[in-house]
């Protein structure tokens, strides 16, 4: 725009020649220049996004790899290679070029490895990425649409691990897969359909794995990626949140500049992830196909799980009773629906479109359409954080659930008493969660007043004059204070009357949540409070105070 | 012998002496038990151990089986189990059974190969019954463990886990881990069923066969494993584990250092 100007920029050097060349025609520099300024600012929980991305950059990469020697076909043949006790055994190609690619291609195994560890660290990225944004709050406005591109990213993230874990065509994935069979089937009335249509024929026919491949090496990495892209130019145009602290307020962001500080350590982060990465597929074996043999429609082998991230759904199949206290089986006018499959996926899905739901129920139960760019700290939100902690102890159990085998053979204990607690769990955990993750914000947030107000304990006692013993406290700096004092005090909202003077169903729900959420609370220390608490502890000796002040700055 | 005898009140001549009547009594003791393991290797039982196996039977199984290995209330009849089946049970340490459960663990053996030989020669002569394998039925060498892992994955993985590691059963019962198990007893296991297992006689496993399974399951045991730590061959479960533990922490490390670090 203002190189229509005489002037014209004439550089001097071979580099510069061509960098300007380049950059009159791409306009590279205003590029830079806009993102390079873009401020990241610095806390460790910020990164785990970061994770999940390069974790994606290396699947993609080795995904690649793997890619080259894959075959996804179920066409029979005989094994011929250098495993020795799969030697003459029938199996498809799709699980004959996973064996070549561990055992006979120079660096298959280490990629196969490295594809699956990166898989598992992708999807825990993802996930752990999304419990810090959930108990900090930074979905709320503007960027509740961005926690929903998260939200979809995660569910893509396990279609892609359950796709790409399908591929190779042994009997534990082929387990999994008579289970998506059974789901598809558990669907009243179009469940056949869309099982033979998913399968082209019966489970398992001669189609599943290359339709599952083009889904792996294709549409979901599309997906991923333009999510990803949608994801991050959202993060750009909202600008990145930030705790609160000196400085800070909902109209800046304190940190570093992209370039060139943050760009390098980023790039730098890349390379620990994938070196981590390289560290484990290395020396730690993942999905060892060769001992679960060529998939065969009969056998389960103990011990049979799907990928964590796969988990909670195998955990809620196992937690619902087969025939107890009734059959659960529905016979509707000559139609079978087997509710055991579909009844346990219902809560399930419900929990994931709470999760989608959430930054509008928030904002709905709180009455609050500000936008928030300074994040809460877990404690200072005791609703949020209580009810994340009971979502994450409904999934939790359910995860666990599908490990009830290994537990009741690892800790000498029967398998169906574990599952019993389980199911107890199912119900009464959430509701306990909820409970006490409340109870320990509310606490938290009482020793944080008191810190504020009266100091932290030194532990050193001093005897007054007039024989007087009392412990002294050390006043805390005011930048550790903005933290503690700094939040956003919610307060019950009853419910109240519309334009029409009517006070609708809907709202008396909403009043009663408020009522749930913010009957108990505590409240941040104002100013006058700080005053009058300073007012009452003025024969203190200021000098000790004073002291460790100053050595807590200098850290 | 002059020198000998000058040297006798040397104060190392008593440790001397000690070491040498060690070495003596230890050398008889390997020389005597050695032909204790050579008689065992023999399926033909002497009448006088058949006696002696009584003699076991009844002041150390009779309290569940019964006095005639008849069986009680709280212990099978034994009639017709065969040598294998207590060479097995009472070989692996199972019995004497610790106490009552949902099923006998393996514990340190309470009976030597003699005394286990001659309890087996006991119950073996109540009723014809699996004998113990010979040592060729169980040679390794011989098999093929290509064969071997085709049964094993469609008649064992369902409840001993594909790479052999054992599983849960219903009410506390489990099958156990079959790393480290000598090739006599799980060949014996097929042979008898014990616990719950069922059984898989030479009509429905052959003595060939149940070979190559021994085989295949000691390619598993001895082979170090291709893919580096094995996580205890338990599948996906230890592998997420291992990563919401060791991998989370390590990178969790690694931001906190990134971020501790002022640009």
């Amino acid at each position: 725009m203002s190189t229509s100007t005489d002037f014209e920029y004439r550089p001097t050097t071979r580099t510069g020649r061509i960098a300007n060349y380049v950059d009159t025609r791409v306009g590279g520099s205003s590029i830079v220049k806009e993102f390079g300024r873009k401020i990241f600012p610095d806390h460790w929980t910020f990164m785990f996004g970061e994770v999940a991305l390069y974790s994606f950059v290396i699947l993609l990469l080795s995904g690649t790899f793997l890619a080259l020697w894959y075959d996804p076909t179920m066409t029979s043949m005989e094994y011929k290679g250098n495993y020795v006790p799969m030697q003459g055994v029938e199996m498809s190609g799709a699980y004959a070029s996973t064996l070549n690619i561990s055992f006979d291609i120079r660096g298959g195994l280490f990629l196969r490895q490295l594809h699956h560890w990166s898989a598992l660290l992708f999807a825990m990225a993802v996930a752990v990425h999304m419990l810090r944004v959930f108990f900090t709050g930074a979905f709320r406005r503007p960027r509740e649409l961005n926690w929903v591109v998260g939200c979809v990213l995660f569910i893509l993230a396990i279609v892609a691990g359950f796709s790409g874990y399908s591929l190779p065509d042994d009997v534990l994935s082929g387990n999994g897969l008579r289970i998506a069979d059974a789901i598809a089937k558990s669907v009243p009335v179009v469940g056949t359909y869309i099982s033979m249509f998913m399968f082209g024929g019966e489970f398992p026919g001669h189609a599943i794995i290359g339709r599952l491949y083009i889904v792996h090496v294709l549409i979901i990495p599309a997906l991923i990626l333009m999510m990803i892209v949608i994801h991050l130019f959202m993060v750009v145009v909202h600008k990145h949140t930030q705790f609160a602290g000196p400085g800070r307020t909902e109209n800046n962001v304190v940190g570093y500049p992209v370039g060139p500080v943050y760009a390098a350590k980023a790039g730098g982060f890349f390379f620990i992830v994938f070196g981590i990465l390289a560290a484990i597929a290395g020396s730690t074996t993942i999905n060892a196909i060769w001992n679960y043999g060529p998939y065969d429609p009969s056998p389960v082998q103990a011990g049979s799980q799907p990928d964590w991230y796969m988990g909670f759904s195998d955990g809620g199949l196992r937690l619902m009773p087969g025939s107890w206290p009734f059959s659960w089986e529905i016979n509707l006018f000559g139609l079978a629906i087997p509710l055991a499959i579909l009844l346990p996926l219902i809560p399930m899905a419900g929990m994931f479109g709470a999760m989608f739901a959430w930054p509008w129920i928030e904002r709905w139960v709180t009455r609050d359409n500000r936008v928030h760019n300074i994040l809460d700290r877990p404690r200072n939100a005791p609703f949020r954080t209580a009810v994340g902690a009971a979502g994450v102890t409904f999934y939790a159990v359910q995860m666990i659930a599908a490990s009830g085998d290994l537990i009741a053979t690892h800790f000498h204990v029967a398998v169906n008493d574990v599952i019993y607690w389980l199911r107890a769990l199912y119900f009464v955990g959430p509701i306990l969660a909820f409970i006490i993750a409340r109870r320990f914000c509310l606490a938290l947030q009482r020793k944080d007043r008191e810190i504020v107000l009266h100091g932290r304990e030194s532990g050193r006692i001093q005897a007054l004059p007039h024989g007087e013993f009392v412990e002294v406290h050390e006043p805390l700096d005011e930048y550790r204070r903005y933290k503690l004092v700094d939040f956003q005090d919610h307060q019950v909202q009853p419910a109240r009357a519309n334009a029409k003077g009517k006070i609708t169903a809907g709202e008396k729900v909403r009043g009663r949540l408020s009522h749930l959420f913010f009957e108990d609370r505590v409240s941040p220390v104002t100013p006058a409070e700080l005053e009058a608490a300073h007012g009452h502890h003025e024969p203190e000796p200021v000098a000790v105070g004073a002291g460790s002040h100053a050595s807590q700055i200098e850290k | 012998m002059k020198a000998l005898s000058q040297k006798r009140r040397h104060p190392m001549a008593a440790l001397a002496l000690l070491v040498m009547a060690l070495l003596l009594t230890g050398g008889l003791y390997a020389v005597a038990t050695t032909t204790n393991e050579a008689k065992a290797e023999t399926t033909t039982y002497s009448a006088q151990d058949i006696e002696e196996g009584q003699k076991l039977f009844q002041s150390n199984c009779s309290t569940c089986h019964g006095m005639k290995a008849q069986g009680t209330s709280s212990g099978p009849s034994l009639i017709g189990v065969g040598a294998s089946s207590v060479d097995f049970q009472v070989g692996t340490g199972r019995m004497p059974m610790q106490m009552q459960g949902p099923q006998a663990q393996v514990k340190p053996k309470q009976f030597n190969e003699e005394q286990t030989d001659q309890l087996a020669a006991y119950v073996a002569s109540l009723g014809a019954g699996p004998t113990v394998p010979d040592a060729k039925d169980v040679d390794i060498a011989d098999g093929n463990s290509a064969n071997g892992a085709k049964i094993f994955l469609a008649n064992c993985a369902m409840c001993h886990n594909a790479a052999g590691q054992g599983g849960a059963l219903t009410r506390g019962k489990y099958a156990p881990s079959l790393m480290g198990v000598s090739e006599k007893h799980i060949y014996e296991a097929m042979q008898t069923g014990p616990q719950n297992m069922p059984v898989f006689n030479d009509a429905n496993i052959t003595p060939d066969e149940k070979r190559d399974v021994i085989t295949y399951l000691k390619t598993l045991d001895n082979n170090t494993t291709v893919g580096g730590f094995s996580l205890g061959s338990l599948g996906p479960v230890s592998e997420g584990l291992f990563i919401w533990t060791i991998g989370l922490v390590v990178v969790i490390g690694f931001t906190v250092w990134l971020t501790s670090r002022a640009a």
